[in-house]
């Protein structure tokens, strides 16, 4: 009787013990799975840059303009947008990001940078470090611009003053302070590669979707964020509630309640071009910046932005979440 | 008969200055609509799209002028929220930066009434209609 019952507990114990080794080798697995997965390299795969002509210092400076670069990494305080100083803070409801200083100092900047690991950052959002970025930087746009665009783009920056200090670090709350998960995001959220024209549309409309969807980013803040802070699809173009604050992000689709269903061409072009509204109204807010930086683009650039975003369906602006 | 009228009129004005004090939200976006309609003709010169006419140039720039004089005073406490305002929490946090904002449009439109003719006129108009973004970009909300 003893003895029989003594069994069955060493049996048990066996049974508890293998159980255990599995359920620890499996979750091993899953990890090496996760953690392979969300390999930057992995999960988001940069394009490799091979030989390239010399760089076209202007077209980069008409991609710094158009992407709006200045906006966010510009040193905060002061007039002059090619010092690159970052330490603009952006609040999200994951904590606090800081624009990091994009200036050619070696040692705060990135003047130690090789043009592929720019390409990395601004294809696939990855970092020197081979770390992921987020995508508070919005890779999500960035990555249509082509390699060699982007290969300009670095050039020009590289011809700018170098400025030192770092910005602070970003102040994320748990678990987002965990760079890996970013990996995990761009499974779910990211699409890599470059602009792909559309044969059947018009040079001006292709121009156009590439500077509305590439460098432009107009999507970015034009369309609500699911709970990750992923733009939703479905929502892209309609603008919404701002998150950031009390405001409301405007309707660029062609909505004819909110959005610029009844703006012509022209008139979408000249808003880009002086911040004014059909109905001479100024544009203000974070916009009124992009309109410095949409000003300098050529008026064909301006006009063809205008072109796609006529082209855009009529899609509703979601309304407030109740309680905000 | 001109007892009437006179009543009428200083009830007229009594409630137009009423609805000042009491309704500064109403009154700061009136202000607003009459430059948003003086930018309008100004453009429309600017562009070559209506002929220069030194007259409706001195008004649009005069539009400018009292309503960079009267715009700071609009915003009273009292007037944060409300009336669908848009205008920023920045426009109490920084009372300062926001009236010399104002003092700014105001010389940039004093200084185009002095155009006499288009080419100065455009210039200046110019001048004078980078405050608008730059202020909002500043002190309104996304909208």
């Amino acid at each position: 009787m003893d003895r029989s019952a003594e069994g069955i507990g060493e049996f048990a114990m066996l049974l508890l013990r293998r159980l255990l080794v599995t359920l620890v080798l499996l979750a091993a697995v899953a990890l090496g799975g996760f953690y392979l997965l969300t390999d930057p390299r992995i999960v988001s795969p940069a394009p490799e840059i091979g030989a390239l002509p010399a760089p076209d210092l202007e077209n980069g400076k008409l991609l710094f303009a158009a992407g709006g670069c200045a906006s966010c990494h510009a040193t905060p305080g002061q007039n002059d947008r090619t010092r690159l100083g970052g330490g603009l803070a952006l609040a999200s409801p994951f904590g606090t990001f800081h624009a990091p200083n994009i200036s050619p100092h070696t040692r705060d900047g990135i003047g130690n940078w090789g043009v592929q690991d720019f390409v990395d950052a601004m294809a696939a959002g990855i970092g020197r470090q081979g770390e992921h970025l987020y995508p508070a930087f919005p890779y999500t746009s960035y990555r249509l611009i082509p390699p060699k665009a982007l290969a300009d783009l670095f050039a020009y920056i590289r011809t700018l003053p170098p400025v030192e200090g770092r910005a602070p670090a970003h102040e994320l709350r748990f678990p987002f302070n965990i760079r890996r998960l970013v990996g995990g995001w761009k499974l779910l959220f990211f699409q890599g590669g470059s602009f792909k024209p559309d044969p059947t549309k018009s040079e001006a409309w292709n121009r156009g979707a590439y500077l509305v969807n590439g460098p432009g980013h107009c999507a970015e803040c034009h369309s609500s964020r699911n709970a990750f802070g992923a733009v939703i699809p479905a929502t892209r173009f309609a603008g919404g509630p701002d998150p950031e604050g009390k405001g409301t992000v405007p309707n660029i689709t062609q909505d004819e309640a909110d959005g610029l269903g009844k703006w012509s061409k022209e008139e979408i072009a000249e808003l880009l071009k002086t911040g004014f509204t059909p109905s001479f109204d100024s544009v203000g807010g974070p916009m009124a910046d992009v309109v410095r930086n949409m000003a300098q683009l050529s008026d064909a650039d301006r006009a063809a932005m205008a072109e796609y975003l006529k082209s855009l369906p009529a899609v509703a602006t979601p309304p407030r979440p109740q309680g905000k | 008969m001109i007892r009437t009228a006179f009543v009428l009129l200083s009830l007229a004005l009594g409630a137009t200055a009423a609805m000042a004090e009491t309704n500064p939200i109403a009154e700061r976006q009136q202000t607003m609509k009459a430059v948003s309609a003086a930018t309008r003709e100004g453009a429309a010169m600017a562009k070559g799209d209506t002929p220069f006419d030194a007259g409706k140039a001195q008004s649009v720039f005069k539009t400018y002028a009292d309503a960079a004089k009267k715009m700071p005073a609009l915003f009273p406490d009292s007037s944060k929220s409300g009336g669908e305002t848009t205008a920023s929490p920045k426009v109490w946090e920084d009372q300062a930066g926001f009236k010399a904002a104002f003092a700014k449009f105001e010389a940039d439109a004093e200084a185009g009434a002095k155009a006499g003719d288009l080419a100065d006129f455009r210039t200046a108009f110019g001048a004078a209609t980078k405050n608008c973004g730059a202020c909002h970009e500043a002190y309104r909300i996304k909208k």
